[in-house]
């Protein structure tokens, strides 16, 4: 293939040029005078005519360019999704660092630049992409995490958080590429497609295949946070400032699943069955453990961390189901399932960041008692996301988890089965609570304010989330019959 | 269509309910009455229609409507009414009208988003009673949890969050676990058909191995004998009881519990026969356990309203012992015990609420003698415990003898034991009676003043009620006709 770009090419990659473009005139705009209300503007502006892009790309889809990036369908889908996930994060930015005793802007920058990360990573089938794509993203997160740094009184422990998730996140980029390596020196390309013409090299054998995908998946572990590799999840999310929690839990992961799942469509890798099983294991471990240990937790952003534990956990089910099912329906599990834990997750931690401020977070469960009576809108809200989160129908996290099951019943996984119902019926505890708390009397005492700054924007993307989420719980026939024309691309 | 505006109806007035709240917060108590009444008489005008078997289905449907939700995984919207499905229905509605009523005065917070929980819970049972696509049943079935665990956790007594949350986890949990034999039903169709089917009517088809069969039966089994309930899953019920504020229990005990029976007698029997029969002898072991076991644990309590939880669980005991005797007689004393049951537990919770909303107290040892003091509400609860304990003339008795009397062509044994849960059932409550209404006048531990007799509006809806059940025992025919026109074909 042609590595070198003709100005064809350059089409199909609107949507991540104009995110590129929109992130030097922010910059550019940072230089000439600092406003907060404009870095934000712009942001917002950017990405949604990056999303505006994407629609007009579509009949371009389907090329490989370079042999670094594919637009296809399915990336386009989800660089659809990662857009409207980080404008939505930026609206939910401006109160939060409105209060922020310094410099907010670079706050924005750092967001597009790990947008286009996620971008590069949904539309990458190539190692070297994939790597650079993940590392942009990374690393940006590691400055978004300790942003309040020099905030006189931020309550949170951001170096912390950020110097964990750095050393951690460093150790599995190097697992990442150790198993890219390996590969390599198996097979001799970095192109995920070309995997799967692998027979196995005279001397070498099936085994160090095996070994290179098991040492990547460890290190996609890490960043997917999955048991064993979770460790850092709740001490990160506890302390980074909110926006930052809920980037690093929707679009992080969900770029990083969008990934696993070429990767694996990709190469075959199921046809190994250690891996699968390996990966059986993980799926296991994470829904059991993090719904165990989500019960404990009386801190919200540390219940939610549990939470998207056990619910990558969930989506594992249906990557597993790949390897016997015939149809496509476990990568429109998995993708149905992504965008409904975004959106869940976006609707939890907005409403958070809605109450917080940077320098007073609220994400303490007692925090919320009563919430349903002081703010009624704000309370129904976090009950319809956490209830999404727990399954109940008539949201999308109903239809979601069934969708799971289903792939897991055509790839006849009985086993995972009632370990996801197993899990699924400690979650509904632990979300319970919540909810429970919010239906209580108010704290009489307690100074608590029903929100911070009271932005307009933070309410009508809250809104946009709520209706997302009841009407694909109720009728999600047209976003099903989308995935079906979107999956059949990987 | 008519189906679809009945749902629509109850999920928009609980909408507008709530919202009516922010204009005056007496108003959504009386749109919550109106769209029960609105139901009501849009199922009153369905009895006129005639039976008809639509292509694709078997028996004799009323209304039949099949459209299309999520073709991904070919599951339709699929509903119907029979004449099983119009008596569950119709219960539905007018318990709902009871609710309301027990609530009128009640319930003062946030009347509002109650009635909105409310009216949602009535949505999901209507929806259980109608569904035919499998999974759309399981839909209903789940969504009336929140709103009835919202009810309990809101409104109810001292202990709620520990009783609303027992409540959830044992539904939901027993719900999951049908939820994997109903998957499991799609996916064998799969592979026997080449597509997966949620259709009631097609997945009677599937041939299943006698082991499979089994499996998935007690799925379904542990999810309906769960919401029924039946010994050993009924712990919840007695806690939930007693904490749901008046007007849960009575759609708790009144209707929540009949979706376990319904399931029982329209998918768990007739889509595993097999299995079903050979599981009998069990299952009414489990159901003559039930009703001794539950009738003597219901003596011991001192709580009313546990009490009263207790001995639905009883009561209930003869609905399972009907079902699995699977014969007309059986199934139509089931249906009958239903129905009476409805009818009766949602009076004696009423009464106990009304007892607990005046005296402050559900414990009988602070009771005793009020029927010189409220003589009406003593003549109701005579009443109506009298019709619980199976008195010939009323409901209940024509209910359980049926029950009896088709149980007993298929197992001896079992029926005579179970037969002295009708003394038990005598034993309990009268002392009931005596303990409370009868004796010395006691006051030490009650506001005397707030002790008042019933009103003339509270009136109306026991008498409501006794009419229900007078004609239940005088001619049940106009009830059995209707059952038998389902009961023809599933049997």
């Amino acid at each position: 293939m042609d590595s070198t770009i003709a100005l064809n090419d350059l089409i199909p990659l609107l949507p991540i040029l104009a995110v590129t473009g929109v992130t030097v005139l922010v910059m550019l705009l940072i230089a000439v005078r600092r406003s907060h209300a404009v870095s934000c503007a712009v942001t917002v502006g950017g990405l949604i005519v990056a999303l505006l892009a994407t629609v007009v790309v579509l009949p371009f889809a389907g090329q490989q360019i370079t042999p670094l990036l594919v637009v296809d369908n399915f990336s386009l889908f989800f660089t659809a999704v990662v857009l409207v996930a980080s404008s939505f994060i930026a609206v939910f930015s401006y109160p939060y660092l409105a209060a922020l005793s310094d410099d907010v802007d670079e706050f924005y920058l750092l967001l597009l630049i790990a947008s286009l990360g996620a971008l590069i990573m949904v539309s990458s089938n190539h190692f070297i992409s994939a790597f650079l794509g993940l590392e942009t993203l990374s690393i940006s997160l590691y400055a978004m995490i300790a942003y309040p740094i020099h905030s006189n009184n931020a309550a949170k422990f951001p170096l912390e958080a950020s110097v964990k998730y750095l050393v951690l996140s460093a150790v599995s980029s190097a697992f990442i590429l150790f198993g890219i390596a390996l590969l390599y020196a198996q097979t001799g390309t970095l192109q995920f497609s070309d995997l799967i013409n692998f027979n196995g090299n005279p001397g070498t054998g099936e085994n160090y295949f095996v070994v290179a995908l098991v040492v990547l998946l460890a290190g996609v572990g890490f960043k997917l946070s999955l048991v064993p590799f979770h460790m850092w999840t709740p001490d990160v999310y506890e302390g980074a400032p909110l926006p930052a929690t809920t980037f690093l839990a929707t679009v992080g992961k969900a770029a990083m699943m969008v990934l696993l799942l070429r990767l694996i469509v990709a190469s075959n890798a199921l046809s190994f069955a250690p891996v699968v099983s390996v990966i059986s294991v993980i799926a296991v471990l994470s829904i059991l453990a993090g719904n165990v240990l989500a019960l404990v937790q009386e801190n919200l952003k540390r219940i939610l961390a549990y939470s998207s534990i056990a619910h990558m956990g969930y989506l594992l089910i249906a990557l597993i189901a790949l390897s016997n099912a015939s149809t496509p329906l476990g990568v429109e599990a998995v993708s149905f399932y992504l965008i409904a834990y975004v959106l869940m997750s976006l609707g939890a931690f907005g409403i958070a960041t809605a109450v917080s401020s940077s320098e007073s977070e609220q994400d303490s469960v007692a925090d919320y008692q009563g919430l349903f009576w002081r703010a009624p809108w704000l309370g129904f809200l976090l009950t319809a996301m956490l209830l999404s989160l727990a399954g109940i129908p008539l949201t999308v996290g109903f239809i979601g988890k069934f969708y799971l099951v289903m792939a897991g019943v055509e790839g006849a996984l009985w086993g995972l089965l009632m370990v996801l119902v197993v899990g699924s019926g400690i979650s509904i505890y632990y979300y319970l609570r919540i909810v429970y708390r919010m239906l209580l009397q108010p704290q009489q005492n307690a100074t608590q304010r029903t929100a911070g700054v009271v932005s307009m924007g933070s309410y009508v993307v809250l809104a946009i989330l709520l209706v997302a989420v009841l009407l694909l719980g109720i009728y999600p026939a047209f976003l099903m019959s989308l995935l079906q024309t979107v999956a059949v691309s990987v | 269509m008519i189906l679809a505006l009945l749902i629509v109806i109850l999920f928009a007035g609980g909408l507008v309910a709530w919202l009516v709240e922010f204009v005056n917060p007496k108003l959504p108590r009386v749109v919550a009455l109106g769209a029960l009444l609105g139901s009501a008489l849009l199922m009153l005008g369905v009895l006129g229609f005639t039976p008809s078997t639509p292509t694709g289905t078997s028996g004799d449907w009323l209304i039949y409507l099949k459209a299309d939700w999520l073709p991904r995984f070919n599951i339709y919207f699929q509903v119907g009414l029979d004449g099983l499905s119009l008596l569950m229905v119709l219960l539905t509605v007018f318990l709902g009208i009871m609710a309301v009523g027990a609530a009128w005065s009640e319930i003062k917070d946030r009347a509002g988003f109650f009635y909105f929980n409310l009216l949602w819970t009535l949505a999901g049972v209507v929806g259980v009673f109608i569904a035919l696509d499998l999974f759309l049943f399981f839909f209903f079935w789940e969504v009336m949890l929140i709103p009835m665990y919202l009810i309990i956790a809101i409104w109810g007594h001292e202990n709620k969050n520990y009783a609303a949350m027992k409540f959830f986890i044992f539904t939901q949990l027993s719900g999951l676990l049908m939820l994997i034999a109903i998957l499991a039903m799609a996916f064998n169709h799969f592979l026997q058909f080449g597509n997966f089917s949620f259709d009631y009517f097609e997945l009677q088809n599937v041939e299943l191995g006698a082991s499979m069969a089994m499996l998935l039966m007690l799925g379904f089994f542990i999810g309906f004998g769960t919401k029924l309930p039946t010994v050993p899953f009924h712990s919840w019920l007695p806690d939930a009881h007693s904490q749901a504020p008046t007007a849960g229990s009575v759609i708790l005990a009144g209707i929540l519990l009949k979706t376990g029976a319904y399931g029982l007698i329209r998918f768990t029997v007739p889509l595993f026969p097999q299995a079903a029969e050979q599981f009998a002898p069990i299952a009414m072991t489990l159901a003559a356990v039930s009703i001794l076991y539950c009738a003597k644990v219901a003596f011991a309590q001192t709580d009313l309203k546990r009490l009263i939880a207790y001995t639905s669980v009883s009561h209930m005991g003869f609905v399972t012992l009907g079902v699995f005797a699977w014969n007309e007689q059986a199934v139509q004393g089931a249906v009958m015990t239903m129905l009476a049951h409805g009818l009766s537990a949602a009076a004696l919770f009423m009464l106990a609420g009304g007892l607990q909303h005046r005296i402050h107290t559900r414990e009988m040892s602070d009771m005793g003698g009020f029927w010189a003091r409220v003589p009406r509400m003593s003549i109701v609860a005579m009443f109506f415990s009298i019709a619980a304990l199976g008195m010939p003339g009323l409901g209940n008795f024509v209910g359980e003898f049926l029950a009896l009397l088709g149980a007993f062509q298929v197992n001896i044994e079992l029926t005579v034991v179970a037969a002295f849960g009708l003394i038990f059932a005598s034993v309990y409550s009268l002392w009931v009676l005596q303990k409370v209404f009868q004796g010395e006048y006691r006051t030490e531990h009650i506001e005397e003043a707030s002790l008042v007799d019933l009103s003339r509006q509270e009136m109306i809806f026991y008498l409501a009620m006794m009419a229900g059940l007078v004609w239940m025992g005088m001619y049940p025919q106009t009830f059995l006709d209707l059952s038998a026109m389902t009961l023809g074909s599933i049997l």
